[in-house]
């Protein structure tokens, strides 16, 4: 049978016009991912890119049909390298969006390069205080925190299950403090001591026995990376997981269990996401990222994750392009996409507004222990700093 | 109480100590005796860490484990001295600087490489686990105090290789006169390289002991080598005497600051200020032992001669 050769022509326009990104769109969308890739931090950044290439599997490489390139870059941990890195992006890669950043130092250089050359930045991890508050900027979205929340959830459940007598540890610099601030918002009893170490530090067992001697009723820490590993080990190994509970915040997470198995069991943290989240984009993601990667994801890959979500709400809101500023910020403010923690909005601040659970690590799973939700402490929770942004 | 608690203060500073001295046996052997500033020892106690998680999950047994991965890092260092570092022994100290610099960041991407940048779990097999009542009210982790003895027995093993045997009389000869040891029909590349392979054993034993309390990751060698620098300033560069002391003292010195300084400030100078200076004061304590250390004797407590 022969067709007619007009139909086969429309047919072949038909996939052509498929093919077509919209009227107006741009040829390509440039996304700059700066996260760590190298040293031990690296990690962090192995966790958060192997997210971002599964958002993009998961778009089919499209945002608002255009196809999207993802530049990766190395921070090496050092905000002047951070900087270098988004530079690079902006002039050499000509980059429409930047995402990522692990650290708070980072952040807080990055975000005036990108902002200051007309470009949107997405955070998806760092939760510098000042972003939230008075240096906010309308140009910068967060995919995380702020970095107080997750021990103001920490501090509201201490409070209000009445533990008394808490024994708080955390490295001396300033995130530790801000930690330990944190905690102090929402946790009013009694505080037996503070203790801040060595950044860095490797060994705890005088601290551990300086604890010991005190005898408090519960331990609050936050020792991120490998100061965690250390900490947790050398805690369980003095004999303590069974006698003093141990509660934490950034210290035991899916980047840090495979190191601790079985000594992580018994472990509370708080934050906004656990794998075992009942909300249908993040069991989706859960499922295909440990398929596809072989290991746990962690709260850093959920929330670069979406970071590429976010960005594709805003290609599709104005119609396959990221070059209008003003469009773009009016759509990532709306919050548009299938988030992994549920549907949440933002506030004025451009900081999520959302839920903060209690977690314990539990027995079980291929590391042998895996975190678990074991309540919501906070519902819709606002950071403590919106008040002093000045957006509307 | 107190006293328990000073004596159990007392046994941790030991323990710190005992596993920098491991450390900065071989990296003072090395440098007395082949004058090599070897920046890489870091690396060989991340390797002997990393070695035996691997032999422990290929063989299944513990000891064995730790056998395979002590063998493993005394090859790894044998074959490093000899491709890389033969080269070095009659360049200045920066280009030694510089070139083991460089096989620090090789062996951190190798292991990145081999083994991924995720921290690794090293087990412990169930006699090493649990406690000690050394004495009474006391308990003490039992691997913590396997910790001391083994240092302790491999301190006094050092002594006995280097001061009574034949081994020890060449590298003493070695240290002290390179060219009149080398016409008198003694193989000098041998042995540097069976020196420097036993100082690579040694970091790894440290290495290996340190896998199930601190983190295995890539980077891990240095973050104990800053410390095991100022034990073999303090101890004197190239003195295995000097190593010993260098680190009981640093170990004692930085634990006890750090369980005793803040609340002792707290009693002489204001609590407050106490709670901001204690930590800082604390961690800056040994680098003020070794300006100390320094400015009396520039060469150290026992240098080497």
């Amino acid at each position: 049978m022969r067709k007619p050769f007009g139909v086969l022509l429309a047919g072949a326009a038909a996939i052509a016009m498929s093919f077509a990104p919209p009227a107006g769109a741009q040829q390509k969308i440039r996304i700059g991912f700066i996260t760590t890739l190298s040293g031990p931090a690296g990690v962090i950044g192995k966790h958060m890119k192997d997210s971002v290439d599964l958002a993009l599997e998961h778009l089919g490489n499209k945002m608002g049909g255009v196809p999207v390139e993802v530049v990766y870059g190395d921070d090496q941990f050092k905000p002047e390298v951070g900087v270098q890195v988004a530079e690079e992006m902006l002039k050499k890669d000509q980059v429409d969006i930047v995402a990522g950043v692990i650290w708070s130092n980072v952040m807080m250089a990055v975000v005036p390069v990108v902002t200051g050359a007309g470009k949107v930045m997405v955070g998806t991890n760092a939760g510098a205080s000042p972003l939230a508050g008075e240096q906010c900027n309308e140009a910068f979205f967060s995919t995380s925190w702020n970095n107080d929340e997750s021990p103001e959830a920490m501090g509201q459940f201490l409070q209000e299950s009445g533990v008394d007598d808490l024994y708080v540890l955390a490295p001396n610099y300033q995130a530790g403090k801000d930690m330990v601030a944190g905690l102090k918002r929402t946790y009013k009893r009694k505080i037996v001591e503070e203790i801040y170490t060595k950044p860095g530090q490797q060994d705890y067992q005088a601290e551990i026995t300086q604890l010991r001697s005190k005898n408090p009723k519960a331990v609050y820490v936050f020792y991120p990376g490998g100061m965690g590993i250390q900490f947790v080990k050398q805690y369980v190994q003095a004999g303590l997981r069974d006698r003093i509970p141990l509660y934490s915040v950034f210290t035991v997470d899916e980047t840090t269990l495979p190191a601790l198995k079985e000594s992580a069991i018994g472990q509370y943290e708080a934050r906004f996401w656990s794998p075992d989240l009942n909300v249908p984009a993040s069991k989706k993601y859960v499922a295909d990222f440990e398929k596809k990667f072989g290991y746990t994801p962690s709260y850093y890959g959920a929330q670069s994750y979406d970071g590429m979500m976010l960005i594709d709400s805003a290609v599709r809101a104005n119609k396959g392009s990221l070059k209008n500023r003003a469009g773009v910020i009016a759509a990532m403010k709306k919050a548009n996409f299938k988030s992994v923690r549920g549907p949440f909005k933002y506030n004025v601040n451009h900081m999520p507004i959302q839920d903060f659970y209690l977690l314990q690590a539990v027995a079980g799973g291929k590391d042998g222990a895996h975190m678990q939700i074991k309540k919501k402490v906070f519902d819709k929770h606002k950071d403590s700093y919106w008040q002093s942004c000045k957006m509307k | 109480m107190t006293y328990i608690l000073v004596f159990e203060q007392l046994l941790n500073g030991l323990q710190y100590g005992v596993m920098l001295f491991l450390m900065a046996a071989g990296l003072t052997l090395v440098f007395g005796i082949m004058n090599l500033v070897n920046l890489a020892h870091g690396s060989l106690y991340m390797v002997g860490a990393y070695a035996t998680v691997a032999a422990i999950d290929w063989t299944g047994s513990w000891l064995a484990g730790v056998a395979l991965g002590l063998a493993a890092t005394l090859v790894i260092g044998m074959l490093t001295e000899m491709v890389a570092l033969r080269t070095l022994y009659e360049r200045d100290h920066l280009d030694q600087v510089l070139a083991t610099f460089g096989l620090i960041l090789f062996f951190n991407e190798a292991v990145a490489i081999l083994f991924g940048r995720t921290a690794l779990y090293m087990s412990l097999p169930v006699w090493l686990q649990g406690h000690v009542e050394i004495i009474p009210g006391s308990i003490y982790p039992v691997y913590r105090a396997a910790v001391i003895v083994v240092g302790l027995a491999v301190a006094a093993g050092l002594w006995y290789v280097v001061a009574r045997t034949r081994l020890g009389m060449l590298i003493r000869a070695g240290a002290s006169n390179r060219a009149m040891v080398s016409a008198l029909g003694v193989n000098v590349k041998l042995l540097y390289t069976v020196v420097f392979g036993f100082g690579a054993a040694l970091a790894g034993l440290a290495g290996l002991m340190a896998g199930p309390i601190y983190a295995v990751q890539p980077g891990m060698g240095e973050m104990i080598l800053i410390q095991v620098f100022v034990v073999i300033v303090i101890g004197g560069i190239g003195s295995v005497r000097g190593a010993l002391v260098g680190s009981i003292v640093v170990g004692m010195v930085d634990t006890l600051g750090r369980a005793f300084l803040k609340p002792m400030l707290a009693s002489l100078i204001s609590p407050t200020a106490a709670e901001a200076a204690g930590p800082a004061l604390a961690s800056m304590l040994i680098y003020l032992l070794m300006a100390v250390v320094l400015a009396v004797r520039p060469a150290g407590l026992f240098p080497n001669r």
